[in-house]
């Protein structure tokens, strides 16, 4: 219906978005009527998601014109600030940030890089950059699950870890089981995306690719190469993120450092 | 006290959090068969204290010396070894009692003699206890476990925090007469943390009083506790 109204375009996208933004200001009137307060947290959350995903589009049309290297620099970038986000959510463990950083990079880059080389994502920054995206929010948001799964873990098991450090136990050992259970809290939802594939969901890069006019199988196959992908890089960052903030965990003299915040 | 030099010796030890002082420039010796009862009001630093001797919390001033070494020269995991530590809450881990007792060892990867761990329940007054679940267990029964669990590292110093807190009151004389059994073996001596001067009295032959962080007063036990 807007398409009769509004041009297509900038325009038309404009006027679908406000169209979006009617839905969220009822449902958060429907809250407000329940007392629920979403008010301050959605209007803010709309206009930041807004700017900034206008923001990226606009940086994107310069890029695609731009040098091949552009897009590891564009890619560098996401993961710096998707380890500031992981970081973010994970207050009271020293280190988060060079943590998350360390992990979403090697578990993303390691997925891209090779994938790349395999010819699985395509070299060019118009495809590079979008499904690096993909994977390297998703090692974000595995990172965040598992530091703060982790953390909740060990500090809610203090008892626990210290009697298994007073009885001279490794505190790798110690921690083994926190580690088992971080690693497998992160994992969950993308396991779960990967199995109610094309069931529960059929994402947006195959709709895509089959409004672009693809062989519908095919962009079902690719689609699951990307989830698979994303569960790839999801893995290796959450072992990584676990490994790194085991070692933080304690001091050299292998005294528990890890503890609940204080208040 | 035939030996000639002490079992343990802490040196001006201290620990400082912020600008609040925990510990504070306490100085002791612990001798071969000496049970150190350590006493003071809650919140003076006397659990803080327990937790410097085997290195869980790191000494911001002095040192403590075992068997005449400085235990920042030696490995932390020896150091738990042979500085055994038996808390409040004993925090028995899943599965059976067996499995409780020998777990220092299995973690380290040692191989647990045969008939180690039936003697040590023996000695805590448990014996054919192996095969039972700790989450059947009394509050009594699970802090001999833990006991015995410490006791499987063949340590030379134990440390218990507060042992018989969290015990009913016939429990409580069970376990002290336990514990005095124990450390009345040649090779182990013991410091007890306790709030109760009487079970001080009735378990220790000599007695710290700990306040706001600072040793006031060490000695025999009579001596002590009657100033």
């Amino acid at each position: 219906m807007l398409d009769q109204f509004f041009e297509e375009g900038v325009a038309l996208g404009l006027a679908q978005a406000g169209a979006v933004s009617v839905l969220v200001l009822a449902t958060v009137l429907v809250a407000r009527r329940q007392g629920i307060h979403l008010e301050r947290e959605s209007s803010v959350a709309m206009v930041r998601g807004l700017v900034q995903i206008v923001v990226v589009g606009s940086v994107l049309v310069l890029l695609l014109r731009g040098p091949q290297w552009t897009s590891v620099l564009v890619l560098a970038g996401m993961m710096i600030a998707g380890a500031t986000i992981a970081a973010r959510r994970a207050r009271g463990i020293p280190g988060a940030f060079s943590i998350s950083l360390y992990g979403i990079a090697f578990g993303s880059g390691v997925v891209i890089a090779g994938m790349t080389f395999l010819g699985v994502i395509e070299a060019g920054i118009s495809f590079l950059v979008p499904v690096g995206s993909m994977v390297i929010a998703s090692a974000m948001r595995t990172s965040s699950l598992a530091l703060d799964r982790f953390h909740s873990e060990v500090t809610g098991h203090t008892g626990e870890v210290e009697t298994k450090l007073s009885l001279g136990v490794a505190p790798a050992a110690v921690v083994s089981p926190y580690v088992e259970t971080a690693v497998t809290a992160s994992l969950i939802p993308h396991i779960d995306s990967l199995s109610s594939l094309g069931i529960v969901w059929i994402p947006g890069l195959m709709a895509g690719m089959v409004l672009a006019g693809t062989d519908p199988v095919y962009a079902a196959v690719y689609q699951f190469a990307v989830i698979a992908m994303i569960l790839g890089a999801s893995g290796l960052t959450s072992l990584v993120t676990t490994l790194l903030i085991r070692q933080r965990a304690f001091s050299a003299a292998e005294q528990l450092v890890l503890r609940a915040e204080a208040g | 006290m035939s030996s000639t030099a002490p079992v343990l010796r802490a040196e001006r030890l201290g620990r400082r959090v912020g600008d609040l002082h925990i510990v504070k420039d306490i100085s002791f010796e612990l001798w071969a068969g000496d049970l150190l009862a350590v006493t003071g009001p809650s919140g003076s630093g006397k659990s803080s204290l327990l937790r410097l001797l085997n290195r869980l919390d790191e000494p911001t001033e002095g040192t403590v010396h075992v068997g005449g070494r400085d235990y920042r020269a030696m490995a932390p995991r020896e150091l738990r070894r042979r500085v055994g530590m038996v808390s409040q809450r004993p925090f028995l881990f899943p599965g059976s009692v067996a499995h409780n007792v020998a777990f220092g060892p299995d973690q380290r990867g040692e191989q647990v003699a045969e008939g180690l761990v039936a003697g040590l329940l023996g000695r805590v007054g448990l014996a054919g206890y192996e095969d039972r679940d700790v989450g059947h267990l009394s509050g009594g029964e699970a802090q001999r476990v833990s006991l015995a669990r410490t006791l499987a590292n063949s340590p030379e110093v134990l440390l218990l925090d507060e042992p018989t807190s969290a015990l009913d009151e016939r429990a409580v004389l069970d376990v002290e007469r336990l514990i005095c059994s124990v450390l009345d073996e040649p090779g182990l001596s013991g410091i007890v943390v306790t709030h109760d001067r009487d079970q001080a009295a009735r378990m220790a032959n000599r007695v710290m009083i700990v306040e706001r962080g600072e040793m006031v007063r060490i000695g025999p036990t009579e001596e002590v506790l009657r100033a």
